[in-house]
């Protein structure tokens, strides 16, 4: 049984509400890291705890704070990324909706630790119902004294503002999300300079992910060489997982770092195995955005060594055979999984949600999109697999924010691993409009994986 | 007592160059001359906050500078990225960088209708020039392009999006120059488009500038529209009093009648001042201007006639014998007009 951190007391009745939240011995961080703590010993303690960002790049969350410019007389800013809305990521929808108070105790800490006074949390616009937990939860918090002047006598005051989104994907890249938050069109900014230096309203902010901000509180609370000791490597702590597809148990998981991928998926204590009795076909790690992986290489790295819930074991082998821990989406496919059709699925997503700004984005992501519709419909060629293949490549990287990159890499991931069955949809037009290609060799120890 | 501003350093394809701290790569660029300079659809000196977007003039930088000389991991917007001293930049001999602004051009290629022999930018369009230099005979789009309809935006100004390669020049300038934030963009990604508030006509003084920032045909003159091809006309600078602007611009005649009046606009397309739209739209007789001369065009343009451009060495070429061997093509054809 793993360790819980976030939460421990998921199954309490009323942990959403203040009162069964702080008797549950919520809200000892702030009184913790406000009475006995300066800001930079919070910022320490989080450096320490190795914190990585866990809403996808899993940058060490420590040195994005000791980075925020700190010039006199100008306000800093805590901005929380609750724009969550990658396919098959929905554990900070669950955080909030479940223990709200978790995320404002996170964001009091960190305000306090960033020297911020203001703090907004960003949400998605559809997530209607998590924006109105929040402020209540916000509400309850600011009665008890927990935010606004003076909390706790101790002289820091601190206001936390949400504010929905209009439901843009592309605001939940951090320049595009200031840019909403500050009422224009969410555009992602070029950067340099970075929210560090010039962020909302062109003060010093930083954008953490809710999940990152809700792991500080058992940071501040354990201390973070405590929280340091979960995990391996320079993964540390708990990961929520939100896991999806043709599993017999999905929903949200809080795992230790370094939990082996087959005991994710087939342990009854997480995802309970594949459901109907089907056989593993594929695995997106960390949502929709990181490479596809097939059976045999997300169970297996290619050295042959067991894969891990880690940043690095997910990572290992680069993108020829590996993926990314990504935000957490862990979407399983069985093996009657059309895996073309899944990647036009995404596609046509990126499409939809590219802003528009830069021309690889905007033209690319339309152009993959109707390729695979022509392939996915029968209507395929053969060298559109080539053509697809250079699409993806001269979006990768070329782009102003990372979401042409997150366009690019399920496509190149597809196309890398699975071939055949792109082939196999292209040849047989009629039998890939009635079935599938079926399990075919993705499960198959060790096959070699040609570029 | 002024401190002397250090200059940095940096070397682009090899030529190197001394510029200002906070200058661009495209600006360095641009200061060199010659074949290094970086392509820019959206990037416009004059207008502040663009760049960036079109992605042609990425740049390869091999040394980030003499401090950290790690190369940069991908390919960058020379437009927006500022130079550090001891930076080295590889351009047109970087295959990777050629390949991708091939690339690019494919992509703003694709949903453009290459409606070039209707479309009045012809001649002076930069798409066109950059698809001449950096785009592939042949298109490997076979799908259906995106269509509009024809908007009017002011009764001066025509607006034909299935042309627009949303580079937000024109947003820049209707944010810039006139005070009502009226003219945007709507929707996103590839169906985005340029529009305005409400279909409101644009009327402001300096709103007839987004005519000359668009790079390719989508924003248009409808006094100008189907007159003539602009190389059958003849450029020529001249300047009235003019109370709202500077009044100097560029009179486009044919035979004894002035068709059309633009800013006067430099090698790399860009306009001197903006100019308002009395002089744009309703001075169009000879003796409303003070004639100066034929306007300069570059002998590679379809326009050209016989006032080629000179190709004007800046002080840091004259005095180097790299960069005069860089530009040595230049200097060459400047030579054989004097």
């Amino acid at each position: 049984m793993g360790r819980k951190l976030l939460l421990e007391h998921i199954n309490v009745p009323g942990i959403n509400t203040f009162a069964v939240y702080r008797e549950k011995g919520g809200y000892r961080a702030v009184e913790k890291a406000l009475k006995s703590m300066t800001a930079e010993d919070v910022v320490e303690e989080v450096k320490k705890s190795g914190l990585r960002g866990r809403g996808g790049a899993g940058f060490p969350t420590g040195m994005k704070w000791s980075f925020l410019a700190k010039p006199e007389g100008v306000p800093r800013y805590l901005v929380c990324n609750g724009d969550e809305s990658e396919p098959g990521t929905f554990k900070d929808r669950y955080l909030m909706t479940y223990i709200p108070h978790a995320l404002i105790e996170g964001m009091i800490v960190s305000s306090y630790a960033l020297g911020a006074h203001t703090s907004y949390i960003y949400i998605r616009g559809e997530m209607m119902p998590q924006i109105r937990i929040m402020e209540k939860a916000i509400e309850e918090a600011k009665a008890a004294g927990f935010l606004g002047k003076n909390i706790l006598g101790t002289g820091y005051d601190l206001e936390i503002y949400v504010q929905p989104g209009g439901g843009a994907y592309i605001c939940g890249e951090e320049t595009a999300l200031l840019e909403s938050l500050e009422g224009k069109r969410g555009n992602p900014r070029i950067k340099p300079p970075f929210p560090a230096v010039a962020g909302l309203y062109g003060c010093p902010t930083v954008v953490n992910n809710v999940e990152s901000i809700a792991a500080t509180v058992p940071i501040v609370n354990d201390g973070g060489e405590e929280y340091a000791k979960i995990g391996i490597e320079r993964s540390t702590g708990t990961k929520l997982i939100s896991a999806s597809g043709n599993i017999a148990k999905p929903g949200v998981y809080e795992i230790e770092m370094g939990l082996p991928v087959e005991e994710f998926i087939f342990s009854d204590e997480y995802c309970g195995g594949m459901a109907n009795g089907k056989r593993l076909k594929a695995v997106v790690a960390g949502g929709s955005s990181v490479p596809i992986l097939p059976a045999n290489l997300i169970l297996k790295t290619m050295k042959g060594e067991p894969r891990l819930m880690t940043y690095e074991s997910l990572a290992d082998g680069g993108f020829v055979s590996g993926t990314a821990m990504g935000s957490g989406g862990f979407i399983v496919f069985d093996e009657d999984q059309c895996i073309v059709r899944n990647t036009y699925n995404y596609t046509r997503f990126y499409r939809h949600e590219s802003c528009g700004q830069c021309s690889p984005c905007r033209e690319g992501t339309g152009w993959m999109e109707k390729i695979l519709y022509k392939i996915e419909h029968g209507h395929g060629d053969m060298s559109d697999i080539d053509l697809l293949w250079q699409v993806q490549q001269k979006i990768e990287g070329n782009t102003i924010c990372p979401l042409g990159d997150a366009a690019a890499w399920p496509v190149a991931a597809a196309i890398r691993h699975f071939r055949d069955e792109f082939e196999w949809h292209i040849l047989n037009p009629e039998a890939s409009l009635q079935g599938n290609y079926g399990l075919a060799h993705y499960a198959d120890p060790l096959v070699p994986v040609t570029e | 007592m002024a401190e002397e501003v250090q200059n940095f350093k940096v070397t682009i394809d090899g030529i190197t160059i001394e510029v200002a701290p906070g200058t661009t790569i495209l600006n360095a660029a641009r200061q060199i001359g010659g074949e290094i300079v970086p392509p820019a659809m959206c990037y416009y000196s004059k207008l502040e906050g663009t760049g960036g977007k079109c992605r042609t003039c990425l740049v390869k930088v091999s040394k980030g500078s003499e401090k950290d000389p790690r190369p940069m991991p991908k390919l960058v917007a020379s437009c927006r990225t500022t130079v550090m001293d001891g930076m080295e930049v590889l351009n047109i001999t970087s295959p990777e960088v050629v390949d991708a602004r091939k690339a690019v051009v494919e992509m703003l290629l694709i949903n453009h209708p290459l409606d070039c022999p209707v479309c009045d930018q012809a001649g002076e369009c930069k798409l066109q020039d950059l698809s001449y230099e950096h785009g592939a005979e042949k298109t490997r789009y076979e799908f259906e392009r995106r269509t509009f309809e024809r908007i009017d935006i002011g009764d001066k100004i025509q607006l034909h999006m299935n042309r627009c390669i949303l580079c937000y020049r024109c947003v820049y300038v209707a944010n810039q120059l006139t005070n009502k934030r009226e003219h945007g963009i709507l929707f996103r990604g590839d169906h985005a488009e340029i529009s305005t508030y409400i279909h409101e006509a644009l009327d402001h003084d300096f709103i007839g500038n987004v005519i000359d920032v668009c790079p390719v045909g989508a924003l248009t003159d409808k006094t100008f529209r189907f007159k003539n091809r602009v190389w059958f006309t003849k450029p020529v600078n001249a300047h009235r009093d003019c109370p709202k602007c500077t009044g100097k611009v560029t009179l486009w005649y044919k035979g004894p009648d002035v068709i059309r009046v633009t800013g006067r606009k430099d090698e790399h397309n860009e306009v001197e001042d903006f100019i308002c739209d009395t002089c744009r739209f309703e001075t169009k007789r000879t003796d409303d201007w003070k004639l100066e001369e034929p306007t300069k065009i570059s002998d590679q343009s379809v326009i050209a006639s016989n006032h080629y451009l000179q190709f004007d060495p800046p002080h840091v070429i004259q005095d180097n014998p790299v960069l005069q061997e860089a530009n040595v093509e230049q200097l060459a054809r400047s030579e054989k007009l004097k």
